[in-house]
């Protein structure tokens, strides 16, 4: 995965609270394989239920701006991939589902906190249209329907978004430490192996 | 002397690998449950050419798609089932597939096989992971790409989460169960209450659960968005413990015990945020919307929206909407078209008892599935006659696995039904398109079942024993 620095794009505003994954993707889905690409899975039943409903309106949206508790619900990273496959690269809203916001950053994709004074400035502003917005990893700063904001995001998570890192590359350097540490954790505590 | 120590310190500490600069921690991962949704991580892993690092501590098992009924298996389905097949006998990893007698819902096979046990760490791509707690692991469900990395190094890199404490003081009432005490706590605090936290439940009323009543509370805790669950072993735990198949014996059971006896917060220690609740004032709880936080006694009246909290009201109209509700209707008056019994948070045997305590003798007024959590659990409800209970009331006694929790294998809650169910999820669209679920406990379902409608379990179970 290639990392990135900054957005140039549309934004959106999804006026729901608590999308869950389940929404994203809904689980009849999800034994697709990925290379089928997942972007028409997105949302798909508030989708198709409403011809009107804003990501059918704009369809080429980068930026979401959603109310608080977005991707709560299961472990599914087909809810990530269902996103980024439709072209959203940063999601804005004041709490994320705890799994989703590791998955998001595990594919490229920015979940930004923001306050929810500042998320509903956001959604009065933008309405039932879309936006200029262009976010900057960098220094953590927005600008959306012009309005300037800076966003909050764990300094881990936007170092591996910008350098795009893989974790398994990452950890292999460390090999010889965790071969020590399950010897010495299995010696200590043998009841730990799974008995038979 | 060292600071007082919480019980989720001890147990990060005695996993943690090394702490890089920037305040992760890469922690050693004792068991790794896969499932057939596993299969993005699985190719992820071939992509790369690489084997699993520990299948010793790899366990797979078909439960999100398995088949719970008689008849034709559609393709894509076989197909999920198959490639986790195959996936588990190259990497040489033990699977409990559709015709081991060890088969089930994955959150309910590993503390039943004795996998589960206090003080591991233990990770599955999925979030009910947060169920295993209840033993004192640290458990709590991954992505994909997380998966993966667990599959390759038999690790995983963690920020460190806040602390909570959760205390629930006193006695639970008569047929209030732990589904009633999670659905309380989530309603108070909101599904992203607990946010990023690892929950401790403690108090008197959680050491007076049996593990089975343990394990729903645990399993909830992704439900106010919490990292996840736990609760301090004590001897109820190791009573479950001993004799399951891949528990310790001997010797080995011995330093066992010993060392999970030090597994609790030591007094005086400090948590982040601490909640306290008197389980005095928790009543049969079900929910009205379409998030685990809109939640009400079932003595309650459905919500105005426009008596909520301004930021709450868009998302309770919607709600309302979807699921075809009034705004002030007593929630007793709700009509259900149909009801589900089971899922990983409430699909254990204890939780079929309870179900069959109160449908013994009558007829449920509408359709149903019972859908044990387990083979196992299948079998031991057969034996103790609670199977001809369900069957004996109307009910259809299904075979193990997600089943109608998530709709994955075809069991489905057709668009516009309403569902009483005993999962964890009343997602939009969760249990199939359109349908309307209101989640409770198992014994609420029984009741809504013989009632036809949304009912206090407790005059219906007036004289049982
Ligand atoms: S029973 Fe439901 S919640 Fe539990 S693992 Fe299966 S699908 Fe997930």
């Amino acid at each position: 995965m290639s990392g990135w620095t900054k957005i140039d794009g549309r934004a959106v505003a999804l006026r729901q609270s608590n999308v869950d994954t389940d929404q994203l993707i809904p689980a009849r889905f999800m034994s697709a394989p990925r290379s089928e690409g997942y972007g028409s899975f997105l949302l798909h039943d508030a989708r198709q239920e409403d011809a009107a409903h804003v990501l059918n309106r704009f369809a080429s949206a980068d930026v979401l701006i959603t109310r608080r508790n977005f991707g709560s619900g299961s472990s599914r990273e087909a809810a990530v991939y269902a996103l980024v496959d439709f072209g959203i690269k940063a999601v804005f809203a004041p709490s994320f589902g705890d799994i989703f916001q590791s998955n998001a950053v595990n594919n490229g994709l920015l979940p930004a906190r923001l306050s929810e004074d500042q998320i509903e400035t956001l959604i009065d502003a933008i309405g039932e249209g879309d936006a200029d917005a262009s976010v900057d990893l960098i220094d953590g700063s927005a600008m959306i329907g012009g309005h300037a904001l800076s966003f909050d995001l764990d300094p881990v998570w936007q170092q591996k978004l910008v350098n795009g890192w893989d974790d398994i590359d990452l950890t292999s350097q460390h090999n010889e430490k965790i071969t020590k540490f399950r010897a010495a954790r299995f010696a200590a505590h043998p009841w730990a192996l799974p008995a038979t | 002397m060292t600071a007082p120590q919480t019980l989720f310190a001890k147990l990060w500490a005695a996993h943690e690998i090394m702490l890089r600069e920037d305040g992760t921690s890469l922690l050693w991962v004792d068991r790794h449950l896969v499932h057939e949704g596993s299969h993005h991580a699985f190719a992820k892993l071939g992509d790369r050419g690489m084997k699993v690092a520990a299948p010793d501590l790899t366990f797979g098992v078909v439960d999100h798609y398995a088949p719970t009924r008689a008849g034709e298996v559609a393709a894509d389905i076989r197909r999920m089932i198959d490639t986790l097949g195959q996936n588990a006998r190259s990497q040489g990893i033990r699977l409990f597939d559709l015709r081991d007698p060890g088969q089930g819902i994955v959150h309910v096979i590993g503390p039943e096989q004795g996998l589960t046990l206090p003080g591991l760490l233990i990770n599955c791509g999925d979030s009910h992971t947060s169920t295993h707690g209840a033993f004192g692991a640290l458990a709590f469900g991954v992505g994909a790409t997380e998966v993966a990395h667990i599959l390759a190094t038999q690790t995983i890199w963690q920020k460190r989460p806040n602390t909570m404490r959760i205390t629930i003081n006193g006695v639970l009432g008569a047929a209030v169960s732990a589904k009633d005490l999670a659905l309380h706590w989530i309603a108070k605090l909101g599904a992203d209450g607990a946010r990023g936290h690892a929950i401790e439940y403690a108090g008197t009323a959680v050491e007076a659960l049996s593990m089975e009543g343990r394990l729903t509370l645990c399993n909830l805790s992704i439900e106010g968005g919490a990292r996840l669950g736990l609760v301090a072993p004590d001897q109820v735990t190791f009573d479950y413990i001993k004799g399951r198949n891949f528990a310790p014996t001997a010797a080995a059971w011995d330093a066992a015990v010993n060392d999970w006896a030090a597994l609790k917060s030591d007094e005086g220690a400090v948590f982040d945020c601490e909640v306290t609740i008197n389980a005095a004032e928790i009543a049969p709880t079900v929910t009205w919307g379409t998030s685990p936080e809109d939640a009400l006694p079932i003595t309650a009246h459905v919500p105005d929206p426009a008596n909520l909290p301004a930021t709450k009201q868009e998302q309770a109209r919607a709600a309302l909407e979807y699921m075809g509700l009034t705004a002030g209707l007593p929630l007793e008056a709700v009509n259900v078209d149909q009801v589900f019994i089971g899922s990983c948070t409430n699909g254990r045997i204890e939780d079929l008892r309870l179900a069959a305590k109160v449908l013994a003798g009558r007829k449920s007024r509408v359709p149903g599935l019972v859908s044990p959590g387990s083979a196992l659990v299948k079998k031991q409800a057969e034996d103790e006659g609670l199977a001809q209970i369900f069957t004996d009331a109307g009910l259809e006694w299904a075979g193990a696995g997600c089943s109608m929790c998530v709709g994955m294998n075809g069991d489905l809650v057709g668009s516009g039904k309403r569902c009483a169910s005993s999962t964890n999820r009343n997602f939009k669209g969760r249990q199939g398109r359109g349908a309307r679920t209101h989640l409770m406990s198992p014994a609420m379902v029984a009741a809504a079942a013989v009632t036809g409608h949304l009912a206090d379990v407790r005059p219906l179970l007036e004289g049982r024993t």
